[in-house]
């Protein structure tokens, strides 16, 4: 049985979170209506800002052209096929450096100044090894990616409770049974926390990769705008890319909320 | 009778970068089929080192360590280690699973531990949900489900707060008997070995040689530990092991 004043604890609570999602709701809403007003009154120049409805126009347009969903799906693929990738080679290489002290040992050096280079700057080298295609956009996502995933998914790696360790060895467990029955399952939420790292990551990697060299994408549509001085594209391509955002946001914060139970 | 575990001259010295350390230094030392022996020194002496090594988590640096090739060894440690992301009973399988002998004989014994040692209904919790003491019940019955012969302990209760301890020390002692296992207890308490143990062996500061091992005798033979603490012999021994421990010649 709930108490009466637990019941009102609930429904204030219930209510200051319908507050705060409709004041959110708000803030987006008055930012379109106002860009529109500023927009029709002339009072901001349209060629540079655009405005919604030229926005909504363009859209309509892309799909007229049936490109909206091609640009869209041309990222959204990319970011997948670079985030599985980026995963991967982070639990593996991870994995290699926990299992020999000496590799660890060998590669920290290399993976903290690997982490720490300004990636965009392997750019044109990546083009011109991989060509300018969709090759080099995944190679770029997952030199963002996946060097840190290593780094984080054996950082925590290493400090695994060393008592759990002892009492599996004790059992006459092996280094891989120690791994596979302790390491692993102490390190889920580590692991999940650098899946969301990846997600972001693999997003710049992949819009950075599609500002260099596509043929399509978001990234594509943001520069071709910007290359035929069109705003209306521009602008376009960047709301796309904060719906983009919100979505995979959401995923990830669902796969969180599951793996936690 | 022959004894399961011989230790003989051993030594044992750790090499770091800055140093050597020196932590045991010609330990000699018999156990007996069920024997329960306390280890007590001062901090830092190498009472855990003993332990590892008899465990085999730790080299030799000199000197034999003589037991049964089928001698089976089971650890506790300070913290319960229990696993938090399985449940009671799958903590308890861990070593069936680790050494592949998952057969139902074996289950059916971990099954009876827990159910006689009042785990039964908490079998499907995981282990946050229990209190201290029954978290450490769970990880003796984790320890005694491959069989051991030999149960090692490292100051298994130091966690527990004192009233905890007392009772958990009283519940453990009582299952290790009924199950009649051989134990080396590890404690930094005093009245603990003397009331939980049948033989003390008592070391000194680093480098640790034995300073003195000592065989309790209650004259009314008592095997609850709480009662033998009340008991004048207790108090006898408890005045020469502190004597050990403090006068460092
Ligand atoms: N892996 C190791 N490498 C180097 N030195 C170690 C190692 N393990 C223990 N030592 C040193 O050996 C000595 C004995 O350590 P040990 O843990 O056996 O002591 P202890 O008697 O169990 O102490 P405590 O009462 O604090 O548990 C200590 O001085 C410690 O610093
Ligand atoms: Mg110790």
């Amino acid at each position: 049985m709930k108490s009466e004043e637990y019941k009102k604890y609930l429904k204030r609570i219930k209510r200051d979170n319908l507050l705060v999602l409709f004041t959110q709701i708000l803030i987006i809403v008055i930012f379109f209506v106002v860009w529109q007003i500023l927009a029709d009154k002339k009072i901001i120049n349209t060629f540079l800002v655009s405005s919604p409805s030229k926005v909504l126009d363009t859209i309509v347009d892309l799909m007229k052209q049936n490109n909206l969903w091609k640009h869209i799906f041309a990222t959204l693929y990319e970011i997948v096929i670079s985030f599985i990738l980026g995963n991967v080679i982070g639990i593996v290489f991870a994995s290699i450096l926990w299992f020999s002290k000496f590799l660890s040992r060998v590669f920290e050096p290399f993976l903290t100044i690997l982490n720490s280079l300004p990636k965009v700057a392997l750019g044109p080298l990546i083009i011109v090894w991989a060509g300018a295609n969709t090759k080099s956009i995944i190679i770029m996502a997952l030199l963002i990616s996946a060097i840190i995933s290593v780094i984080n998914i054996h950082n925590a790696f290493k400090v695994t409770d060393p008592n759990k360790i002892k009492i599996v060895r004790t059992m006459g467990g092996s280094k891989l049974q120690v791994f596979t029955k302790v390491v692993i399952p102490s390190n889920i939420l580590p692991i999940i926390e650098s899946f969301k790292i990846n997600v972001s990551m693999c997003f710049v990697g992949v819009i950075m990769g599609e500002l260099l060299v596509s043929k399509e994408g978001i990234g594509y549509l943001i520069m071709y705008g910007s290359q035929v001085f069109n705003m209306n594209l521009v602008i376009t391509g960047v709301i796309l890319l904060v719906i983009l955002t919100i979505i995979l946001y959401y995923v990830v914060y669902y796969i969180e909320k599951i793996s936690k139970r | 009778m022959k004894p399961i575990l011989e230790i003989k001259k051993l030594y044992k010295t750790y090499h770091t970068k800055k140093c050597e350390i020196e932590a045991l230094k010609n330990i000699n030392f018999e156990v007996y089929e069920g024997d329960f022996i306390g280890i007590v020194g001062p901090s830092g002496c190498g009472k855990s080192t003993l332990l590892s090594i008899i465990g085999n988590l730790e080299s030799i640096t000199k000197g034999t360590v003589k037991k049964d090739k089928n001698l089976k060894i089971g650890y506790m440690l300070q913290d319960d280690c229990l696993f938090p992301w399985l449940t009671i009973y799958e903590n308890c399988l861990l070593g069936l699973k680790i050494n592949k002998i998952c057969n139902k004989e074996n289950i059916d014994n971990v099954k009876k531990l827990l159910s006689t040692y009042g785990l039964k209904d908490f079998m499907n919790n995981y282990p946050n949900d229990l209190s201290g003491g029954m978290r450490q019940r769970a990880a003796l019955i984790r320890t005694l489900a491959i069989k051991p012969d030999i149960l090692l302990l490292d100051e298994p209760f130091s966690a527990l707060d004192y009233y905890t301890r007392l009772s958990v020390s009283n519940d453990v002692l009582d299952i290790i008997r009924k199950e009649k296992k051989t134990l080396i207890i590890v404690t930094h308490d005093i009245s603990e070995a003397i009331s939980m143990c049948k033989k003390i062996i008592v070391l000194s500061k680093r480098p640790s040689t034995i300073k003195n091992i000592y065989n309790i005798n209650y004259k009314e033979d008592r095997e609850n530990p709480i009662k033998n603490r009340s008991s004048r012999e207790f108090m006898n021994y408890y005045e020469k092991i502190w004597e050990d421990l403090t006068n460092e010649k």
